[in-house]
Protein backbone atom coordinates (compact mmCIF):
# COMPACT_ATOMS: atom_id res chain seq x y z
CA UNK A 1 0.00 0.00 0.00
CA UNK A 2 2.78 2.32 0.92
CA UNK A 3 4.53 1.22 -2.23
CA UNK A 4 1.48 2.20 -4.26
CA UNK A 5 1.40 5.60 -2.62
CA UNK A 6 5.06 6.21 -3.25
CA UNK A 7 4.64 4.97 -6.83
CA UNK A 8 1.82 7.46 -7.33
CA UNK A 9 3.87 10.31 -5.96
CA UNK A 10 6.93 9.50 -8.04
CA UNK A 11 5.06 8.90 -11.24
CA UNK A 12 3.47 12.32 -10.83
CA UNK A 13 6.87 13.80 -10.14
CA UNK A 14 8.44 11.99 -13.06
CA UNK A 15 5.79 12.88 -15.61
CA UNK A 16 5.77 16.52 -14.59
CA UNK A 17 9.56 16.89 -14.52
CA UNK A 18 9.68 18.85 -17.79
CA UNK A 19 7.26 21.37 -16.40
CA UNK A 20 8.92 21.60 -13.00
CA UNK A 21 12.26 22.31 -14.63
CA UNK A 22 10.86 24.71 -17.22
CA UNK A 23 8.43 26.60 -15.01
CA UNK A 24 10.55 26.74 -11.91
CA UNK A 25 9.31 28.43 -8.80
CA UNK A 26 7.29 30.97 -10.78
CA UNK A 27 4.80 28.17 -11.35
CA UNK A 28 3.11 28.93 -8.05
CA UNK A 29 3.73 32.68 -7.90
CA UNK A 30 2.50 33.77 -11.33
CA UNK A 31 -1.09 33.65 -12.55
CA UNK A 32 -0.77 33.71 -16.32
CA UNK A 33 -1.86 30.51 -18.09
CA UNK A 34 -1.42 30.71 -21.82
CA UNK A 35 -0.79 27.48 -23.74
CA UNK A 36 -0.19 29.41 -26.98
CA UNK A 37 2.96 31.08 -25.65
CA UNK A 38 3.82 28.14 -23.38
CA UNK A 39 3.40 30.23 -20.24
CA UNK A 40 2.16 28.05 -17.42
CA UNK A 41 1.60 29.65 -14.01
CA UNK A 42 -0.88 28.12 -11.63
CA UNK A 43 -1.70 30.79 -9.05
CA UNK A 44 -5.10 31.55 -10.61
CA UNK A 45 -6.16 27.91 -10.12
CA UNK A 46 -4.74 27.62 -6.61
CA UNK A 47 -6.64 30.77 -5.62
CA UNK A 48 -9.76 29.49 -7.41
CA UNK A 49 -9.58 26.21 -5.50
CA UNK A 50 -9.00 27.88 -2.15
CA UNK A 51 -11.69 30.56 -2.59
CA UNK A 52 -14.42 28.14 -3.72
CA UNK A 53 -13.53 25.62 -1.02
CA UNK A 54 -13.38 28.17 1.78
CA UNK A 55 -16.72 29.82 0.93
CA UNK A 56 -18.25 26.36 0.63
CA UNK A 57 -16.74 25.39 3.95
CA UNK A 58 -18.20 28.39 5.79
CA UNK A 59 -21.72 27.76 4.42
CA UNK A 60 -21.49 24.01 4.97
CA UNK A 61 -20.10 24.31 8.50
CA UNK A 62 -22.91 26.58 9.71
CA UNK A 63 -25.62 24.36 8.22
CA UNK A 64 -23.87 21.15 9.28
CA UNK A 65 -23.55 22.36 12.87
CA UNK A 66 -27.26 23.13 13.00
CA UNK A 67 -28.07 19.66 11.63
CA UNK A 68 -25.60 18.00 13.97
CA UNK A 69 -26.94 19.79 17.06
CA UNK A 70 -30.49 18.79 16.15
CA UNK A 71 -29.55 15.18 15.40
CA UNK A 72 -27.02 14.75 18.20
CA UNK A 73 -28.72 16.66 21.01
CA UNK A 74 -32.35 17.64 20.48
CA UNK A 75 -33.66 14.62 18.55
CA UNK A 76 -31.30 11.83 19.40
CA UNK A 77 -33.80 9.14 18.53
CA UNK A 78 -37.24 9.02 16.97
CA UNK A 79 -38.57 9.48 13.45
CA UNK A 80 -36.97 12.88 12.82
CA UNK A 81 -33.51 11.58 13.52
CA UNK A 82 -34.08 8.38 11.53
CA UNK A 83 -35.32 10.29 8.47
CA UNK A 84 -32.46 12.77 8.66
CA UNK A 85 -29.86 10.07 9.03
CA UNK A 86 -31.19 8.14 6.04
CA UNK A 87 -31.44 11.31 3.96
CA UNK A 88 -27.88 12.28 4.82
CA UNK A 89 -26.62 8.82 3.88
CA UNK A 90 -28.53 8.83 0.59
CA UNK A 91 -27.22 12.27 -0.32
CA UNK A 92 -23.66 11.27 0.45
CA UNK A 93 -24.08 8.52 -2.15
CA UNK A 94 -25.08 10.76 -5.06
CA UNK A 95 -22.24 10.82 -7.61
CA UNK A 96 -20.62 14.18 -8.12
CA UNK A 97 -21.44 14.36 -11.81
CA UNK A 98 -25.13 14.25 -10.88
CA UNK A 99 -24.57 17.10 -8.43
CA UNK A 100 -22.94 19.03 -11.26
CA UNK A 101 -25.93 18.44 -13.50
CA UNK A 102 -28.24 19.60 -10.73
CA UNK A 103 -26.00 22.62 -10.26
CA UNK A 104 -26.42 23.54 -13.92
CA UNK A 105 -30.18 23.33 -13.67
CA UNK A 106 -30.88 24.68 -10.16
CA UNK A 107 -28.02 26.75 -8.83
CA UNK A 108 -27.11 28.53 -12.06
CA UNK A 109 -30.60 30.08 -12.53
CA UNK A 110 -30.75 30.97 -8.83
CA UNK A 111 -27.40 32.76 -8.94
CA UNK A 112 -28.39 34.46 -12.19
CA UNK A 113 -31.49 35.75 -10.43
CA UNK A 114 -29.29 37.14 -7.64
CA UNK A 115 -26.84 38.73 -10.07
CA UNK A 116 -29.34 40.60 -12.24
CA UNK A 117 -30.80 42.95 -9.60
CA UNK A 118 -27.26 43.63 -8.35
CA UNK A 119 -26.31 44.96 -11.77
CA UNK A 120 -23.71 42.25 -12.30
CA UNK A 121 -23.25 40.46 -15.60
CA UNK A 122 -25.66 37.50 -15.34
CA UNK A 123 -23.23 34.67 -15.99
CA UNK A 124 -24.94 32.32 -13.60
CA UNK A 125 -21.85 30.14 -13.64
CA UNK A 126 -18.84 31.17 -11.59
CA UNK A 127 -17.00 31.01 -8.31
CA UNK A 128 -20.03 31.70 -6.10
CA UNK A 129 -22.23 29.11 -7.83
CA UNK A 130 -19.45 26.57 -7.42
CA UNK A 131 -19.03 27.38 -3.75
CA UNK A 132 -22.77 27.02 -3.15
CA UNK A 133 -22.88 23.68 -4.91
CA UNK A 134 -19.76 22.44 -3.09
CA UNK A 135 -21.31 23.48 0.22
CA UNK A 136 -24.32 21.24 -0.39
CA UNK A 137 -22.08 18.43 -1.60
CA UNK A 138 -19.92 18.33 1.53
CA UNK A 139 -22.81 19.07 3.88
CA UNK A 140 -23.91 15.43 4.44
CA UNK A 141 -20.34 14.44 5.17
CA UNK A 142 -19.49 17.23 7.60
CA UNK A 143 -22.89 16.95 9.31
CA UNK A 144 -22.36 13.26 10.05
CA UNK A 145 -18.86 13.83 11.46
CA UNK A 146 -20.10 16.73 13.61
CA UNK A 147 -23.01 14.61 14.88
CA UNK A 148 -20.62 11.85 15.85
CA UNK A 149 -18.39 14.29 17.70
CA UNK A 150 -21.35 15.81 19.55
CA UNK A 151 -22.57 12.39 20.60
CA UNK A 152 -19.09 11.66 22.01
CA UNK A 153 -19.54 14.41 24.65
CA UNK A 154 -20.01 12.57 27.98
CA UNK A 155 -23.55 12.87 29.33
CA UNK A 156 -22.18 13.59 32.85
CA UNK A 157 -21.01 16.95 31.57
CA UNK A 158 -24.35 17.76 29.97
CA UNK A 159 -26.28 16.65 33.05
CA UNK A 160 -24.01 18.68 35.33
CA UNK A 161 -24.62 21.77 33.23
CA UNK A 162 -28.39 21.24 33.14
CA UNK A 163 -28.57 20.52 36.86
CA UNK A 164 -26.83 23.82 37.58
CA UNK A 165 -29.76 25.52 35.88
CA UNK A 166 -28.32 26.16 32.42
CA UNK A 167 -30.84 26.08 29.62
CA UNK A 168 -30.45 23.64 26.78
CA UNK A 169 -28.99 26.24 24.43
CA UNK A 170 -26.54 27.40 27.07
CA UNK A 171 -25.46 23.80 27.55
CA UNK A 172 -24.93 23.46 23.80
CA UNK A 173 -22.91 26.66 23.55
CA UNK A 174 -20.89 26.46 26.73
CA UNK A 175 -20.43 22.73 27.32
CA UNK A 176 -21.07 20.62 24.22
CA UNK A 177 -19.52 22.77 21.51
CA UNK A 178 -16.33 23.64 23.44
CA UNK A 179 -15.85 19.96 24.26
CA UNK A 180 -16.49 18.78 20.70
CA UNK A 181 -14.66 21.71 19.10
CA UNK A 182 -11.49 19.80 18.27
CA UNK A 183 -13.33 16.95 16.61
CA UNK A 184 -15.60 19.28 14.67
CA UNK A 185 -12.55 21.20 13.44
CA UNK A 186 -11.04 17.92 12.26
CA UNK A 187 -14.27 17.15 10.42
CA UNK A 188 -14.10 20.58 8.82
CA UNK A 189 -10.57 19.83 7.61
CA UNK A 190 -11.67 16.48 6.17
CA UNK A 191 -14.55 18.20 4.36
CA UNK A 192 -12.08 20.76 3.04
CA UNK A 193 -10.01 17.90 1.65
CA UNK A 194 -13.08 16.71 -0.25
CA UNK A 195 -13.96 20.15 -1.56
CA UNK A 196 -10.41 20.76 -2.80
CA UNK A 197 -10.35 17.63 -4.94
CA UNK A 198 -13.90 17.79 -6.22
CA UNK A 199 -13.71 17.85 -9.99
CA UNK A 200 -16.77 17.08 -12.05
CA UNK A 201 -19.36 19.25 -10.34
CA UNK A 202 -16.92 22.16 -10.25
CA UNK A 203 -15.99 21.79 -13.91
CA UNK A 204 -19.64 21.93 -14.89
CA UNK A 205 -20.56 25.16 -13.08
CA UNK A 206 -17.42 27.27 -12.64
CA UNK A 207 -17.31 28.74 -16.14
CA UNK A 208 -13.69 27.79 -16.89
CA UNK A 209 -11.93 31.13 -17.19
CA UNK A 210 -8.17 30.92 -16.76
CA UNK A 211 -7.72 34.29 -15.06
CA UNK A 212 -6.97 35.27 -11.50
CA UNK A 213 -10.10 36.79 -10.02
CA UNK A 214 -11.29 37.81 -6.58
CA UNK A 215 -14.78 38.69 -7.82
CA UNK A 216 -16.88 35.82 -6.52
CA UNK A 217 -19.50 36.21 -9.23
CA UNK A 218 -17.01 35.92 -12.09
CA UNK A 219 -16.22 32.65 -13.84
CA UNK A 220 -12.99 31.05 -12.68
CA UNK A 221 -11.22 27.73 -12.60
CA UNK A 222 -9.83 25.41 -9.95
CA UNK A 223 -6.85 23.07 -10.03
CA UNK A 224 -9.04 20.02 -10.51
CA UNK A 225 -11.32 21.61 -13.12
CA UNK A 226 -8.50 22.89 -15.30
CA UNK A 227 -7.02 19.39 -15.41
CA UNK A 228 -10.39 17.90 -16.31
CA UNK A 229 -10.95 20.47 -19.02
CA UNK A 230 -7.62 20.65 -20.73
CA UNK A 231 -5.91 17.33 -20.13
CA UNK A 232 -7.17 15.48 -23.16
CA UNK A 233 -6.62 18.55 -25.35
CA UNK A 234 -3.07 19.29 -24.25
CA UNK A 235 -1.14 19.49 -27.49
CA UNK A 236 2.46 19.85 -26.41
CA UNK A 237 4.60 17.93 -23.98
CA UNK A 238 5.19 20.92 -21.76
CA UNK A 239 1.44 21.69 -21.65
CA UNK A 240 0.57 18.16 -20.51
CA UNK A 241 3.43 18.11 -18.09
CA UNK A 242 2.35 21.44 -16.57
CA UNK A 243 -1.16 20.05 -16.05
CA UNK A 244 0.37 17.06 -14.30
CA UNK A 245 2.36 19.47 -12.14
CA UNK A 246 -0.96 21.02 -11.07
CA UNK A 247 -2.06 17.50 -10.21
CA UNK A 248 1.05 17.04 -8.11
CA UNK A 249 0.37 20.30 -6.30
CA UNK A 250 -3.25 19.25 -5.67
CA UNK A 251 -2.04 15.87 -4.38
CA UNK A 252 0.35 17.50 -1.92
CA UNK A 253 -2.13 20.10 -0.65
CA UNK A 254 -5.04 17.68 -0.18
CA UNK A 255 -2.82 15.05 1.44
CA UNK A 256 -1.51 17.54 4.00
CA UNK A 257 -5.01 18.74 4.84
CA UNK A 258 -6.35 15.20 5.11
CA UNK A 259 -3.56 14.10 7.45
CA UNK A 260 -4.15 17.15 9.65
CA UNK A 261 -7.88 16.36 9.77
CA UNK A 262 -7.29 12.69 10.62
CA UNK A 263 -4.88 13.56 13.41
CA UNK A 264 -7.35 15.98 15.00
CA UNK A 265 -10.33 13.60 14.71
CA UNK A 266 -8.35 10.64 16.08
CA UNK A 267 -7.08 12.64 19.04
CA UNK A 268 -10.67 13.63 19.82
CA UNK A 269 -12.02 10.10 19.49
CA UNK A 270 -9.44 8.57 21.82
CA UNK A 271 -9.78 11.19 24.53
CA UNK B 1 -31.83 10.13 29.03
CA UNK B 2 -34.91 11.73 30.56
CA UNK B 3 -32.67 13.80 32.83
CA UNK B 4 -31.19 15.45 29.78
CA UNK B 5 -34.41 15.83 27.88
CA UNK B 6 -36.27 17.63 30.68
CA UNK B 7 -36.21 21.39 30.05
CA UNK B 8 -35.28 23.09 33.32
CA UNK B 9 -38.07 25.66 33.10
CA UNK B 10 -39.79 24.67 36.32
CA UNK B 11 -36.88 25.29 38.68
CA UNK B 12 -38.35 26.94 41.84
CA UNK B 13 -35.49 29.43 42.12
CA UNK B 14 -36.55 30.96 38.84
CA UNK B 15 -39.76 32.32 40.40
CA UNK B 16 -39.75 35.72 42.15
CA UNK B 17 -41.94 36.78 45.10
CA UNK B 18 -45.16 37.09 43.18
CA UNK B 19 -44.71 33.62 41.70
CA UNK B 20 -43.73 35.14 38.36
CA UNK B 21 -40.61 34.26 36.45
CA UNK B 22 -37.64 36.48 37.03
CA UNK B 23 -37.02 38.73 33.99
CA UNK B 24 -33.49 37.46 33.46
CA UNK B 25 -34.60 33.86 33.59
CA UNK B 26 -37.36 34.62 31.13
CA UNK B 27 -34.83 36.20 28.79
CA UNK B 28 -32.69 33.09 29.04
CA UNK B 29 -35.62 30.83 28.35
CA UNK B 30 -36.58 32.97 25.37
CA UNK B 31 -33.00 32.63 24.17
CA UNK B 32 -33.33 28.89 24.51
CA UNK B 33 -36.46 28.81 22.35
CA UNK B 34 -34.90 31.20 19.83
CA UNK B 35 -31.86 28.94 19.58
CA UNK B 36 -33.96 25.89 18.96
CA UNK B 37 -35.95 27.71 16.27
CA UNK B 38 -32.74 28.93 14.63
CA UNK B 39 -31.37 25.39 14.54
CA UNK B 40 -34.60 24.12 13.00
CA UNK B 41 -34.62 26.88 10.38
CA UNK B 42 -30.98 26.29 9.41
CA UNK B 43 -31.56 22.56 9.16
CA UNK B 44 -34.57 23.25 7.00
CA UNK B 45 -32.44 25.42 4.71
CA UNK B 46 -29.94 22.58 4.52
CA UNK B 47 -32.39 19.77 3.90
CA UNK B 48 -34.96 21.31 1.56
CA UNK B 49 -32.68 21.87 -1.47
CA UNK B 50 -31.20 18.44 -0.96
CA UNK B 51 -34.66 16.89 -0.83
CA UNK B 52 -35.69 18.82 -3.96
CA UNK B 53 -32.62 17.49 -5.74
CA UNK B 54 -33.61 13.90 -5.04
CA UNK B 55 -37.23 14.48 -6.06
CA UNK B 56 -36.24 16.31 -9.24
CA UNK B 57 -33.88 13.58 -10.43
CA UNK B 58 -36.53 10.97 -9.79
CA UNK B 59 -39.27 12.92 -11.60
CA UNK B 60 -37.17 13.98 -14.61
CA UNK B 61 -35.25 10.73 -14.82
CA UNK B 62 -38.04 8.23 -14.33
CA UNK B 63 -39.95 9.94 -17.15
CA UNK B 64 -37.30 9.17 -19.73
CA UNK B 65 -36.77 5.56 -18.71
CA UNK B 66 -38.21 2.81 -20.82
CA UNK B 67 -37.05 -0.44 -22.33
CA UNK B 68 -35.67 1.30 -25.41
CA UNK B 69 -33.65 3.64 -23.24
CA UNK B 70 -31.87 0.76 -21.56
CA UNK B 71 -31.22 -1.34 -24.67
CA UNK B 72 -30.45 1.09 -27.50
CA UNK B 73 -27.44 3.15 -28.47
CA UNK B 74 -27.55 6.97 -28.41
CA UNK B 75 -28.99 8.48 -31.58
CA UNK B 76 -27.58 11.48 -33.47
CA UNK B 77 -28.89 14.96 -32.68
CA UNK B 78 -32.34 15.63 -34.03
CA UNK B 79 -33.54 12.06 -33.82
CA UNK B 80 -35.85 11.29 -30.94
CA UNK B 81 -35.24 8.29 -28.71
CA UNK B 82 -31.99 6.51 -28.30
CA UNK B 83 -30.60 4.86 -25.22
CA UNK B 84 -27.58 4.34 -23.07
CA UNK B 85 -26.89 0.63 -23.42
CA UNK B 86 -23.24 1.34 -24.29
CA UNK B 87 -22.78 3.27 -21.03
CA UNK B 88 -24.39 0.53 -18.94
CA UNK B 89 -22.20 -2.14 -20.51
CA UNK B 90 -19.13 0.11 -20.22
CA UNK B 91 -19.66 0.84 -16.54
CA UNK B 92 -20.07 -2.87 -15.95
CA UNK B 93 -16.78 -3.63 -17.73
CA UNK B 94 -14.92 -0.89 -15.85
CA UNK B 95 -16.22 -2.01 -12.47
CA UNK B 96 -15.39 -5.64 -13.29
CA UNK B 97 -11.78 -4.76 -14.15
CA UNK B 98 -11.45 -2.56 -11.08
CA UNK B 99 -12.94 -5.25 -8.83
CA UNK B 100 -10.61 -7.97 -10.11
CA UNK B 101 -7.67 -5.76 -9.13
CA UNK B 102 -8.90 -4.13 -5.95
CA UNK B 103 -10.85 -6.86 -4.14
CA UNK B 104 -8.00 -9.39 -3.63
CA UNK B 105 -5.44 -6.66 -2.93
CA UNK B 106 -7.79 -4.75 -0.65
CA UNK B 107 -8.82 -7.79 1.37
CA UNK B 108 -5.21 -8.96 1.74
CA UNK B 109 -4.09 -5.50 2.82
CA UNK B 110 -6.99 -5.37 5.29
CA UNK B 111 -5.97 -8.72 6.79
CA UNK B 112 -2.39 -7.48 7.06
CA UNK B 113 -3.47 -4.27 8.76
CA UNK B 114 -5.62 -6.06 11.33
CA UNK B 115 -2.96 -8.71 12.05
CA UNK B 116 -0.11 -6.23 12.26
CA UNK B 117 -2.04 -3.33 13.76
CA UNK B 118 0.64 -2.46 16.30
CA UNK B 119 3.80 -3.00 14.26
CA UNK B 120 5.65 -0.11 12.69
CA UNK B 121 5.01 -1.36 9.17
CA UNK B 122 1.31 -1.62 10.05
CA UNK B 123 1.20 2.00 11.20
CA UNK B 124 2.91 3.21 8.05
CA UNK B 125 0.62 1.07 5.90
CA UNK B 126 -2.50 2.41 7.61
CA UNK B 127 -1.36 5.98 7.14
CA UNK B 128 -0.75 5.22 3.47
CA UNK B 129 -4.22 3.75 3.01
CA UNK B 130 -5.83 6.75 4.67
CA UNK B 131 -3.79 9.09 2.51
CA UNK B 132 -4.77 7.13 -0.59
CA UNK B 133 -8.40 7.56 0.42
CA UNK B 134 -7.96 11.34 0.45
CA UNK B 135 -6.25 11.73 -2.93
CA UNK B 136 -8.52 13.59 -5.36
CA UNK B 137 -9.81 11.11 -7.94
CA UNK B 138 -8.63 13.23 -10.85
CA UNK B 139 -5.04 12.86 -9.64
CA UNK B 140 -5.48 9.08 -9.71
CA UNK B 141 -6.74 9.51 -13.27
CA UNK B 142 -3.49 11.27 -14.20
CA UNK B 143 -1.52 8.42 -12.63
CA UNK B 144 -3.43 5.77 -14.57
CA UNK B 145 -2.90 7.86 -17.69
CA UNK B 146 0.85 7.96 -17.23
CA UNK B 147 1.03 4.26 -16.32
CA UNK B 148 -1.14 2.83 -19.07
CA UNK B 149 -2.50 5.29 -21.61
CA UNK B 150 0.83 6.87 -22.48
CA UNK B 151 2.75 3.59 -22.98
CA UNK B 152 -0.15 2.03 -24.91
CA UNK B 153 -0.64 5.11 -27.02
CA UNK B 154 -4.44 5.22 -26.75
CA UNK B 155 -7.29 5.36 -24.24
CA UNK B 156 -8.63 2.05 -22.98
CA UNK B 157 -11.07 0.38 -20.61
CA UNK B 158 -8.15 -1.25 -18.78
CA UNK B 159 -6.66 2.10 -17.81
CA UNK B 160 -10.07 3.29 -16.58
CA UNK B 161 -10.41 0.11 -14.53
CA UNK B 162 -6.98 0.65 -12.98
CA UNK B 163 -7.90 4.24 -12.08
CA UNK B 164 -11.15 3.05 -10.45
CA UNK B 165 -9.33 0.25 -8.63
CA UNK B 166 -7.10 2.83 -6.93
CA UNK B 167 -10.27 4.54 -5.69
CA UNK B 168 -11.90 1.30 -4.50
CA UNK B 169 -8.79 -0.19 -2.90
CA UNK B 170 -8.58 1.95 0.27
CA UNK B 171 -12.33 1.61 0.90
CA UNK B 172 -12.10 -2.19 0.80
CA UNK B 173 -8.92 -2.26 2.89
CA UNK B 174 -10.24 -0.06 5.67
CA UNK B 175 -13.62 -1.83 6.00
CA UNK B 176 -11.91 -5.25 5.97
CA UNK B 177 -9.52 -4.12 8.69
CA UNK B 178 -12.27 -2.67 10.86
CA UNK B 179 -14.39 -5.80 10.53
CA UNK B 180 -11.57 -8.18 11.37
CA UNK B 181 -10.59 -6.12 14.41
CA UNK B 182 -14.07 -6.68 15.85
CA UNK B 183 -13.68 -10.47 15.87
CA UNK B 184 -12.87 -11.61 19.42
CA UNK B 185 -9.39 -12.92 20.14
CA UNK B 186 -10.91 -15.99 21.82
CA UNK B 187 -12.09 -17.27 18.44
CA UNK B 188 -8.60 -17.13 17.04
CA UNK B 189 -7.12 -18.67 20.19
CA UNK B 190 -9.62 -21.51 20.07
CA UNK B 191 -8.67 -22.31 16.47
CA UNK B 192 -4.96 -22.21 17.22
CA UNK B 193 -5.45 -24.31 20.38
CA UNK B 194 -7.18 -26.98 18.30
CA UNK B 195 -4.03 -27.22 16.23
CA UNK B 196 -5.07 -25.19 13.19
CA UNK B 197 -2.18 -23.57 11.40
CA UNK B 198 -1.98 -19.77 11.20
CA UNK B 199 -3.07 -19.52 7.54
CA UNK B 200 -5.90 -21.98 8.19
CA UNK B 201 -7.05 -19.90 11.16
CA UNK B 202 -7.23 -16.80 9.02
CA UNK B 203 -8.79 -18.41 5.95
CA UNK B 204 -11.22 -20.81 7.66
CA UNK B 205 -12.12 -18.95 10.86
CA UNK B 206 -11.40 -15.23 10.77
CA UNK B 207 -12.41 -14.45 7.18
CA UNK B 208 -15.71 -16.39 7.20
CA UNK B 209 -16.81 -14.78 10.47
CA UNK B 210 -16.04 -11.37 9.05
CA UNK B 211 -17.68 -12.05 5.69
CA UNK B 212 -20.53 -9.58 6.15
CA UNK B 213 -18.10 -6.75 6.79
CA UNK B 214 -16.05 -7.71 3.75
CA UNK B 215 -19.13 -7.77 1.52
CA UNK B 216 -20.17 -4.38 2.90
CA UNK B 217 -16.80 -2.89 2.07
CA UNK B 218 -16.82 -4.31 -1.44
CA UNK B 219 -20.33 -3.04 -2.16
CA UNK B 220 -19.49 0.42 -0.80
CA UNK B 221 -16.38 0.50 -2.95
CA UNK B 222 -18.33 -0.54 -6.04
CA UNK B 223 -20.92 2.16 -5.33
CA UNK B 224 -18.16 4.72 -5.07
CA UNK B 225 -16.34 3.55 -8.18
CA UNK B 226 -19.52 3.42 -10.25
CA UNK B 227 -20.15 7.11 -9.66
CA UNK B 228 -16.68 8.40 -10.46
CA UNK B 229 -16.21 10.46 -13.60
CA UNK B 230 -13.08 12.52 -13.22
CA UNK B 231 -10.50 9.74 -13.57
CA UNK B 232 -12.33 8.30 -16.60
CA UNK B 233 -12.06 11.50 -18.65
CA UNK B 234 -8.61 10.62 -19.90
CA UNK B 235 -8.46 6.89 -19.28
CA UNK B 236 -11.65 5.11 -20.44
CA UNK B 237 -12.43 8.32 -22.36
CA UNK B 238 -15.92 7.49 -23.65
CA UNK B 239 -17.27 5.90 -26.80
CA UNK B 240 -20.59 6.61 -28.52
CA UNK B 241 -20.77 3.03 -29.82
CA UNK B 242 -21.01 -0.28 -28.09
CA UNK B 243 -17.51 -1.17 -26.94
CA UNK B 244 -16.63 -4.46 -25.32
CA UNK B 245 -12.92 -4.58 -26.16
CA UNK B 246 -11.05 -3.85 -22.94
CA UNK B 247 -8.11 -2.37 -24.84
CA UNK B 248 -10.33 0.21 -26.55
CA UNK B 249 -12.16 3.22 -25.07
CA UNK B 250 -15.54 2.47 -23.47
CA UNK B 251 -18.43 4.68 -22.40
CA UNK B 252 -19.55 4.85 -18.77
CA UNK B 253 -22.70 6.12 -17.06
CA UNK B 254 -21.08 9.09 -15.28
CA UNK B 255 -19.26 10.11 -18.44
CA UNK B 256 -22.51 9.91 -20.45
CA UNK B 257 -24.14 12.22 -17.92
CA UNK B 258 -21.26 14.68 -18.09
CA UNK B 259 -21.16 14.67 -21.87
CA UNK B 260 -24.90 15.01 -22.47
CA UNK B 261 -25.59 17.34 -19.53
CA UNK B 262 -23.15 19.93 -20.80
CA UNK B 263 -24.50 19.72 -24.36
CA UNK B 264 -26.92 22.39 -25.60
CA UNK B 265 -29.50 19.96 -27.05
CA UNK B 266 -32.67 19.20 -25.03
CA UNK B 267 -32.83 15.61 -26.40
CA UNK B 268 -29.37 14.93 -25.09
CA UNK B 269 -30.10 16.60 -21.78
CA UNK B 270 -33.08 14.35 -21.25
CA UNK B 271 -30.81 11.38 -21.99
CA UNK B 272 -28.57 12.74 -19.23
CA UNK B 273 -31.49 12.93 -16.76
CA UNK B 274 -32.36 9.35 -17.57
CA UNK B 275 -28.76 8.25 -17.13
CA UNK B 276 -28.58 10.16 -13.81
CA UNK B 277 -31.64 8.28 -12.64
CA UNK B 278 -30.17 4.92 -13.63
CA UNK B 279 -26.86 5.72 -11.94
CA UNK B 280 -28.63 6.95 -8.81
CA UNK B 281 -30.75 3.80 -8.64
CA UNK B 282 -27.64 1.63 -9.01
CA UNK B 283 -25.69 3.52 -6.34
CA UNK B 284 -28.58 3.73 -3.89
CA UNK B 285 -29.49 0.08 -4.43
CA UNK B 286 -25.90 -0.87 -3.59
CA UNK B 287 -26.09 1.26 -0.44
CA UNK B 288 -29.38 -0.31 0.61
CA UNK B 289 -28.11 -3.85 -0.01
CA UNK B 290 -25.08 -2.93 2.08
CA UNK B 291 -27.31 -1.86 4.95
CA UNK B 292 -29.35 -5.07 4.69
CA UNK B 293 -26.19 -7.15 4.69
CA UNK B 294 -24.84 -5.44 7.79
CA UNK B 295 -28.11 -5.65 9.72
CA UNK B 296 -29.17 -9.19 8.75
CA UNK B 297 -25.82 -10.86 8.67
CA UNK B 298 -24.01 -9.49 11.67
CA UNK B 299 -20.92 -11.09 13.09
CA UNK B 300 -22.29 -13.86 15.30
CA UNK B 301 -20.65 -16.63 17.25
Amino acid sequence: MSVLLIAIFFSLLLTSRHAILANGFRFITGSEWDPVTNTFRSLAFVVGTLVTSLIALVIATILALALAILMGEYFKSGPFSAVMRTAVELLAGIPSVVYGFIGLFFFVPVVRAIEEPLGLPPFGVGVFTTALLLAFMILPYSASIAREMISLVPSDLKEASLSLGATRSETVWKVILPYARGGIMGGVLLSLGRALGETMAVTMVIGNANVLTFNVFAPGNTMASVIANEFSEASSDIYLSSLIEIGLLLFVISTLINIAGKVVVNRMATR
Amino acid sequence: MSAIDATPDTAPAAYGLGGRLDARVRARLRGDVAFRVLMLVLSFIAIVPLGLILVYIIVRGAGSINWQFLTELPKPIGEAGGGISNAIVGTFILIAIASVISIPLGVLAGIFLSEQAKSRLGTVARLSVETLMGIPSIVLGIVAYSWLVRPMGHFSAVSGGVALSMIMLPVITLTTEQTLLMIPVTLREAALALGASYPATILRIILPSGMSGLVTGILLAVARGAGETAPLLFTAFGNPFMGVNVFKPVESLPHTIFYYATSPYPEWQSLAWGASFVLLVVVLALNIVTKLVTSRWKIQF
